[in-house]
């Protein structure tokens, strides 16, 4: 999948869960989901959820472990593509 | 895990306990019952003088019949040590339909939605003795068996 494809769908995802104090343009590969972006747990696993249906993958409890920052998805999902 | 068991992992007591019993229990949802006894504390002040039940409270039992006594089974049926459980309401979303007075019996069903990476999310409906729709929502919650610092 081409790379700001990518990205794109997935900032799609991570907007829904967005606080409305975070706006979408403060979105960037290195935003650290709970700390920077003020997503909740409970909502990250919402948005583990929703990339699992939009890149139809599968993720483990490991990969939800690692997955900090906008990045750590970003490579999570191409391993996870490539390994299928 | 038998039904007798999830009650007892229950992190409640008198006064803020509302559960009272469960019909059914498995992987894919509870159903349970609670009576409001008209002694409970709140009647007093909810509201003057005409006690009816809060909905927060309606949502609380949801939450604790539909969302608390499925994740201790859920818990239990992965073997995981139920010692330290650990649980945290995420969110709810509930409509409610009619009012539930004092001594009233109400009846709890949920379904799960999914449970993953601790999150359990549950379809839950509350029905009074006459069998009419009280409320009926979505609750989530994080489920834990171990401490996080």
């Amino acid at each position: 999948m081409d790379p700001k494809e990518k990205y794109r769908k997935l900032k799609d995802i991570v907007a829904i869960y967005l606080p409305e104090d975070v706006s979408i343009d403060g979105i960037t590969p290195k935003s650290h989901f709970i700390n920077e972006l003020n997503i909740n747990s409970a909502n990250l696993v919402d948005i583990v959820l929703d990339v699992e249906d939009a890149f139809d993958i599968m993720l483990e409890n490991e990969d939800m472990d690692r997955m900090q920052t906008v990045q750590d998805a970003l490579d999570i999902i191409d391993v996870k593509i490539g390994a299928k | 895990m038998d039904q007798k068991e999830i009650l007892s992992h229950l992190p409640y007591t008198k006064p803020f306990l509302f559960v009272d019993g469960l019909r059914h229990v498995d992987d894919e949802g509870v159903k349970g019952h609670f009576t409001f006894s008209k002694e409970l504390d709140f009647y007093k002040g909810h509201f003057k003088g005409k006690p009816t039940t809060p909905g927060v409270i309606l949502i609380e039992c949801c939450a604790q019949i539909g969302l608390v006594c499925l994740g201790i089974y859920l818990l239990g049926s992965e073997n995981h040590a139920i010692s330290d459980f650990q649980i945290g309401m995420s969110s709810s979303e509930m409509e409610f339909l009619v009012p539930v007075y004092p001594n009233e019996k109400v009846v709890v069903s949920s379904r799960k939605v999914y449970f993953r990476f601790h999150k359990l999310k549950c379809r839950v409906q509350m029905h009074n003795s006459k069998g009419e729709l009280v409320c009926r929502g979505t609750i989530s919650g994080m489920l834990n068996t171990k401490i996080h610092g």
